[in-house]
């Protein structure tokens, strides 16, 4: 299983087929208490970059992007009564959704752990 | 992933003011972000931990960017009843009024503190619009009366249960005040001018000091155990919970006080015998009723409806306008407050809000969301 990274701050986990995306540990810090989470609808096609979930803090809402093409085959319902879960481990049990890739080639544009490391050190 | 929306809005391109406190905000971790024109901690630990804090201990505000300003000289009480509402001549030394500066159209062009001091009056004006109340009190009151900005002085807020007996740890005799009083204090030879009022709905206290001697008060509030910085984050919620308005969002030059549902700023005397800014409409208002007022509003569901949500009819027509709103954490739910057809703007009344085309339904609340937990004591 490979972890990818965009620049909006989204990873997801790769295994086949299927992705698993969140938000990063940088972008839950930056947003600060989080007290909901909207997450998408199984079924929803995505296209890389589409609105596919929505975060709100106390202070901000966000949209949160899909890193990848494909179609939606769960949202995190843990979310819906415990948005905090993405404060306390956003990159494991804080996910938003998984997705099955349409297009897997569109990995390669995204960062691996060093490289995101790399780009949020210079934020 | 990409913000929508912000408490703090786009930072415009502007040169931001660093307050005297500046230091002392970053040293305890407080994440400064542009307001008012002024870097300013939006939080430190983080929102929701700081609004708990203040409800239950004691929470420690710079509110410097507040405009500060003394107006003195013969007749200052008649020239400030010409450009406000309130009833100044019945204000007695040490005594404070929740004001409002008015336009000629009878708009709010800002809200403010009036305290009565032996040889004048002190004004804390917001931040945003000081540099336009200046003006606007410089063209209004005559030569003979002099308006000081006090520039060089700090503004702390320190608000919650345990703010009176963490301040009269270090400036003992503070808890003589009641709420709505003021008086001057001395402090390591600095004079601190100090009231029991603020803007949490908890009972608690504004300081105005010396922008030397500020970081050592800072200091000796924040080492009582009961107090801990607090940052503009949870000042916005703790306020908006308390049912307060935000001058630029809930307030402007297009709302009246009685739209507002700030009848209370119009003084009995001052009704009956009017000489403010825009009295005819104001008086016509205050009988016949605004045709919009502001609402508290109790959202359904877990989502924050933001200032910007416009409030529609059962045809989707736009009919109102949500000014503030957020996630409340003492209430543990959304809250706003809005601007409903007066017919609507019942507690209980059922509304649809809509946001960036999602409906949301919620129901008028009575304000406030949270009890005043004010500390009164007898004239």
């Amino acid at each position: 299983m490979s972890r990818y990274f965009t620049e909006d701050h989204e990873w997801i986990d790769v295994d086949g087929d299927i992705g698993t995306v969140g938000i990063t540990e940088y972008a839950q810090g930056q947003l600060g208490d989080i007290v909901f989470v909207e997450t998408p609808d199984e079924g929803r096609a995505l296209a890389k970059g589409d609105d596919a979930a929505v975060v709100e803090s106390v202070k901000a809402a966000s949209d949160v992007y899909s890193p990848v093409s494909g179609t939606v085959i769960e949202g995190n319902a843990a979310l819906a009564d415990k948005p905090e879960l993405v404060n306390e481990d956003a990159e494991g049990e804080g996910w938003f959704f998984k997705l099955t890739l349409s297009d897997p080639a569109e990995l390669e544009g995204l960062m691996d752990e060093a490289k995101y490391a790399e780009f949020v050190s210079k934020l | 992933m990409g913000q929508t929306e912000d408490l703090t809005g786009t930072a415009e391109p502007q040169e931001l003011l660093q307050l005297p406190l500046d230091a002392w905000h970053r040293a305890r971790g407080g994440r400064m972000v542009p307001f008012a024109g002024y870097l300013m901690p939006v939080q430190y630990e983080g929102i929701m931990a700081e609004h708990l804090w203040t409800r239950e201990h004691a929470g420690l505000f710079d509110v410097s960017h507040m405009g500060q300003l003394r107006v003195s000289g013969p007749g200052a009480t008649e020239a400030l009843e010409a450009l406000m509402p309130g009833d100044f001549a019945a204000l007695k030394p040490g005594r404070i009024r929740y004001s409002l500066l008015l336009s000629e159209e009878g708009g709010i062009l800002d809200d403010l503190m009036v305290t009565r001091e032996e040889d004048g009056f002190f004004l804390v004006v917001n931040g945003a619009t000081k540099w336009d109340d200046i003006g606007h009190l410089r063209e209004h009151l005559p030569d003979e009366i002099t308006l000081h900005h006090l520039e060089e002085h700090a503004l702390l807020a320190l608000q919650g249960p345990r703010a009176a007996e963490a301040l009269a740890a270090v400036v003992p005799g503070v808890d003589s005040l009641g709420f709505m009083q003021a008086a001057a204090f001395a402090w390591r030879g600095h004079a601190l001018g100090i009231s029991r009022s603020g803007y949490t709905g908890e009972d608690g206290f504004e300081i105005s000091v010396p922008a030397e001697a500020a970081e050592a008060l800072a200091d000796a509030l924040a080492a009582h155990p009961e107090v801990k910085p607090i940052g503009l984050g949870a000042r916005d919620s703790l306020r908006l919970e308390a049912g307060l308005p935000l001058y630029g969002h809930d307030l402007d030059e297009g709302t009246t006080p009685v739209a507002a549902g700030l009848e209370f700023a119009l003084s009995k005397r001052r009704r009956a015998e009017g000489g403010f800014p825009g009295v005819d409409r104001i008086l016509r208002e205050l009988a016949e009723g605004a045709p919009l007022r502001l609402a508290g509003l109790a959202v359904e569901g877990r989502q924050p409806v933001r200032e910007g949500a416009e409030v529609v009819d059962a045809s989707g027509a736009v009919i109102g306008r949500v000014t503030s709103g957020g996630f409340a954490p003492s209430v543990g739910a959304p809250i706003a407050l809005a601007y409903l057809p007066a017919a609507l703007a019942v507690p209980g009344a059922r509304i649809t809000l809509s946001q960036r085309g999602k409906p949301h339904a919620a129901q008028v609340a009575a304000l406030p969301f949270v009890p005043h937990r004010y500390v009164r004591k007898g004239s």
